[in-house]
Parts: C-alpha cells; sequence; structure tokens
C-alpha cells in the first residue's frame, strides 16, 4: 500500500517524538507538573490505544480522554426510557450495534429484545424508514445518539420521512453537541487541561470556526487532529509548540477532510430540525446546559418522547462505578474498583466498557496487548515538517 | 459509527433522493449523497469519487489516498469488519 507509508514513516514518528519530548519536558519544568492535553473524541481514544501511542510519550506529557464517545456517556435514565418505548407492544425499535448494549438500570436493548421487545439493528437510520413503510400497523422508532457526525444523518431521515409522508416513524433523540460540552469541561472544578486534539469528524461537519472561543476566551490551543498515528503525533506537536510560544489558537492539521466552515448541506439540515434543548444529562459528568438537541416545533409529530409516554426518571450511576472520574480524567480506566473485574467488554457496568472508543474498553482491549515500539532512528536531514500529511508527497 | 468508512461512489440509483451506490470494501449500498451534492457540479460527477460514509450517507468527498490510508487505521483498528458486518446484517 504506498499511500498508507507515508502516514507511518518511523523516521518521522521518532523525529516527531523528540520534539515532542523536547518541547514538552521544558513545558513541564516550567509548570511544575506534566503537560496535559485532551483529545475530544472516541475516535481518537481508540487510535491512541491501539498504536500504544502513550507508551510512546515521555513523561512530560499526559493525554487526558474526553468525553467523546456518545454510547459512553448516555445516562442510565436515557436507556431506561428508551427501553420502555422499546416494550411497548406497538413499537419498532432500530438503532447501532452499539447503542443496544449500553446497560440501563434494569436491562439494555439487547436484554430487551431477547425478552421479546421488538428491537432491530440497522446500519443507517434511513433503514428505519423501509421498516416503517413495511410495517404500516407499527410505531417505528429510531434511537438517535451521536455528536455533530451523525446528526445531519439523523436530521435528513425526517426531512425524507415529512418529504415521504411517513407518519409511523418517530426518533428518540439522544444527539449531543460538542461545543456545550467542551466548554463544561473547561468550567468544570479542578479542571487542568493545557489544550485539545480536537474531532476529526464532528469538524468535518460543523468546520474550525466554533472553535474559537476555547483559544480567545480560555487561551487553549486546539488542533484538529486525523487518526492515523502520525496524525495525531504531528497534532500533539502542534499544540506542545503553541503552548511554548505561549500561543492559543485554532489549527486545522486535518484539513484534507475538515474544511474551515464544516459542511453546508448538513448543518442546513441540523439547523432544520433541530433546536438545543435547554440542558441535557451526561453519565458521568451530570446536566450540561444546552448540550443535547431535540426537534423542533414543526417536527414534533416525529418527536418519540411526545408520541409515547416515558418515564424519564433520572437514575444514579451505581456506586462502585466511577465513570464520570474516567470522564473527567481524575483516574486512569484501571484505577476503576470494578475494572475487569466486575466490570469488562463482555459485562460492562459502565458505558465506557461498552464502545471500542469508551476509554475503559479501549485500555482492557489493548492494556495487556503488544505495543509496537517506535523506531529509534532519527534520519537528520528530514526536518519535522509543518505541512499536513498526506500532502507532502502530492 | 463516529470514525465512518471510505468508500467509492459507483452509480447514481435515485436522483431526485439523492441516492447512489457505493462500494465499500466489496459490498455496495445504497448511500445517500445529500450532503456532498452540494458543492459539486451535478451527481453524475461524483461517480467514481471516494467518499467517507457514515451511517449510510456520505458526509465527505476524500481523495484515493487519504481513502486509503482511513481504510488501513479502521482494519488495525478492527472497524472494517465491524461496519462491513453493519452494512449486511442491518434490517432493511
Ligand atoms: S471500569 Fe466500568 S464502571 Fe469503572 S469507570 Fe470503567 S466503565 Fe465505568
Amino acid at each position: 500500500m504506498k499511500y498508507v507509508d507515508e502516514y507511518r514513516d518511523p523516521a518521522q514518528a521518532a523525529k516527531l517524538i523528540k520534539e515532542i519530548t523536547r518541547l514538552a519536558d521544558k513545558l513541564a519544568e516550567q509548570r511544575g507538573r506534566a503537560v496535559y492535553v485532551m483529545e475530544v473524541c472516541g475516535g481518537h481514544t481508540h487510535s491512541i490505544f491501539r498504536y500504544g501511542i502513550e507508551n510512546m510519550l515521555p513523561p512530560s506529557v499526559e493525554l487526558i480522554h474526553g468525553p467523546g464517545c456518545p454510547v459512553c456517556v448516555l445516562p442510565i435514565g436515557r436507556v431506561d426510557d428508551c427501553v420502555a418505548i422499546a416494550e411497548h407492544e406497538n413499537a419498532i425499535m432500530t438503532t447501532f450495534g452499539d447503542a443496544m448494549r449500553v446497560p440501563g438500570s434494569k436491562r439494555s436493548l439487547l436484554q430487551a429484545k431477547s425478552l421479546g421487545a421488538d428491537v432491530r439493528m440497522v446500519y443507517s437510520p434511513l433503514d428505519t424508514l423501509k421498516i416503517a413503510r413495511s410495517n404500516p400497523d407499527k410505531e417505528v422508532v429510531f434511537f438517535g445518539l451521536g455528536f455533530e457526525t451523525t446528526m445531519p444523518s439523523t436530521a435528513l431521515t425526517v426531512l425524507k420521512a415529512e418529504a415521504a409522508g411517513i407518519g409511523n416513524f418517530s426518533l428518540f433523540c439522544n444527539h449531543i453537541t460538542i461545543i456545550p460540552t467542551i466548554k463544561a469541561v473547561l468550567d468544570s472544578e479542578g479542571f487542568q487541561v493545557d489544550g485539545f486534539l480536537g474531532p476529526g469528524h464532528v469538524s468535518m461537519v460543523i468546520g474550525t470556526r466554533p472553535y474559537d472561543f476555547i483559544a480567545e476566551h480560555y487561551r487553549r490551543p486546539v488542533v484538529i487532529a486525523g487518526f492515523e498515528p502520525l496524525d495525531i503525533l504531528q497534532s500533539l506537536w502542534m499544540v506542545l509548540k503553541q503552548l511554548d510560544a505561549q500561543d492559543a489558537r485554532i489549527e486545522n492539521q486535518y484539513s484534507r477532510v475538515v474544511p474551515e466552515d464544516g459542511n453546508p448541506a448538513a448543518l442546513q439540515a441540523i439547523n432544520r430540525v433541530f433546536e438545543l434543548r435547554p440542558f441535557f444529562e451526561w453519565r458521568g459528568l451530570g446536566s450540561i446546559d444546552h448540550s443535547g438537541v431535540q426537534l423542533t416545533a414543526r417536527y414534533a409529530s416525529y418527536d418519540a418522547e411526545r408520541k409515547f409516554a416515558v418515564p424519564a426518571v433520572a437514575i444514579a450511576e451505581p456506586k462502585s462505578c466511577q465513570c464520570g472520574e474516567v470522564l473527567k480524567g481524575v483516574i486512569k480506566p484501571w484505577q476503576c474498583k470494578v475494572y475487569g473485574k466486575a466490570c469488562t467488554p463482555q459485562t460492562p457496568m459502565g458505558a465506557l466498557m461498552v464502545s471500542s472508543e469508551g476509554a475503559c474498553a479501549a485500555y482492557y482491549q489493548y492494556g495487556g496487548g503488544p505495543r509496537q515500539i517506535v523506531n529509534e532512528q532519527i534520519v537528520d536531514d528530514q526536518p519535522v515538517g509543518e505541512q499536513p500529511i498526506g500532502e507532502q508527497a502530492a | 459509527m463516529c470514525l465512518g468508512i471510505p468508500g467509492k461512489i459507483v452509480a447514481i440509483s435515485d436522483s431526485e433522493q439523492l441516492l447512489g451506490i457505493v462500494d465499500v470494501g466489496g459490498i455496495q449500498r445504497a448511500v445517500d449523497l445529500s450532503c456532498v451534492a452540494q458543492g459539486s457540479e451535478s451527481l453524475e460527477s461524483l461517480i467514481d469519487r471516494w467518499v467517507l460514509v457514515h451511517v449510510g450517507f456520505a458526509m465527505s468527498v476524500i481523495d484515493e489516498a487519504e481513502a486509503q490510508a482511513t481504510l488501513a487505521v479502521l482494519t488495525e483498528l478492527g472497524q472494517v469488519q465491524e461496519e462491513l458486518a453493519a452494512m449486511q446484517e442491518g434490517e432493511s
């Protein structure tokens, strides 16, 4: 594969690590503590564990795994509501595979299905419309979740249902939005993060400008990053360089996919169909203002929360579960008392163990596995490039 | 779900509904093109282009190098099999 090589060049990785180490050591000495950089996106978390990136880094820089896995932050009460709708005799519930396994207070959707509820896994929300067409006497509910990456697909599905006059389709909306979430994390007490690796695919939809406040108001650098190991290392290096220059800007390392203005058609669909909720409850993080979206009044007839009476009870998380602390970076997954014992990917207690993008599942999956060793040889005449990876060969 | 998967548009199946057929790792599936249609001259001009597909929606036109690199990461993350299985299993 000729293309992949330029994202995998060990000499380039070694150079980046050398530069990262130099800068991080210097910054850590000034601060009297390690430099903390948060990756917001669950895809990055997965990639970081898969490639053993943490093991390549010096102790002077620490990655904090942020709240960017939508499955992981779904609160128990919402899962219970979803199960209640699914168990309605007239309902068919559809959703993505991962969402079926998130534990509720009594059962997950998967368990509800084994008890007889009609729950179906779909690949795309559009599949739900097909199911609605072929089951006209049932109410077919899509359990929609995700950040701005999947929000347009749900919005477009609602618009298509309207255009096609499909009345027995509705949405149980659990979509969340990234900006208020980052803001809540920044405002949370005792939160010490020096900079961010910005999410790649959320930014593909929303563009780079919505992050401006992080630089302007909070004076923290953000580098929107791709998912290849070299992308992540290069982005981390860019964050450290900004910190070293006492700069705070939004940089786009992933410009090969992320346009500055985002995707206009996707944003249009989102804005037509959704509005911000006053607040939304997160697992582990509590309630965050304006962090969720709901259907606007115009599309209220597609809102499953209005069509079905849902219990809507907030359920406390089990005491032994420390997902919140892990999400905020206060403890590492293995420091949770039930990690690997009562809580494993097969028997998840917390949602961070469910999705491979959750920090606990990622640690569990790769924790004992072989780590990639960086090739230490340095090619001296090849400086670390400023250009985004993937454009330099062109 | 969040990482998406690259595929190549091989045909336009319904220009009114903005649907195309995308080949993802040998599996062909109808994919919504609304988000990549804006900004391209015509739907037909998208044929043979690579796109990043998220839950049945093409979200971004990418070049082949990016597509191969993304596929390589996804393969190593064990996500390609998952996505393909979901595409096939998903009830329709
Ligand atoms: S080990 Fe389980 S309960 Fe503990 S933080 Fe991780 S997911 Fe939550």
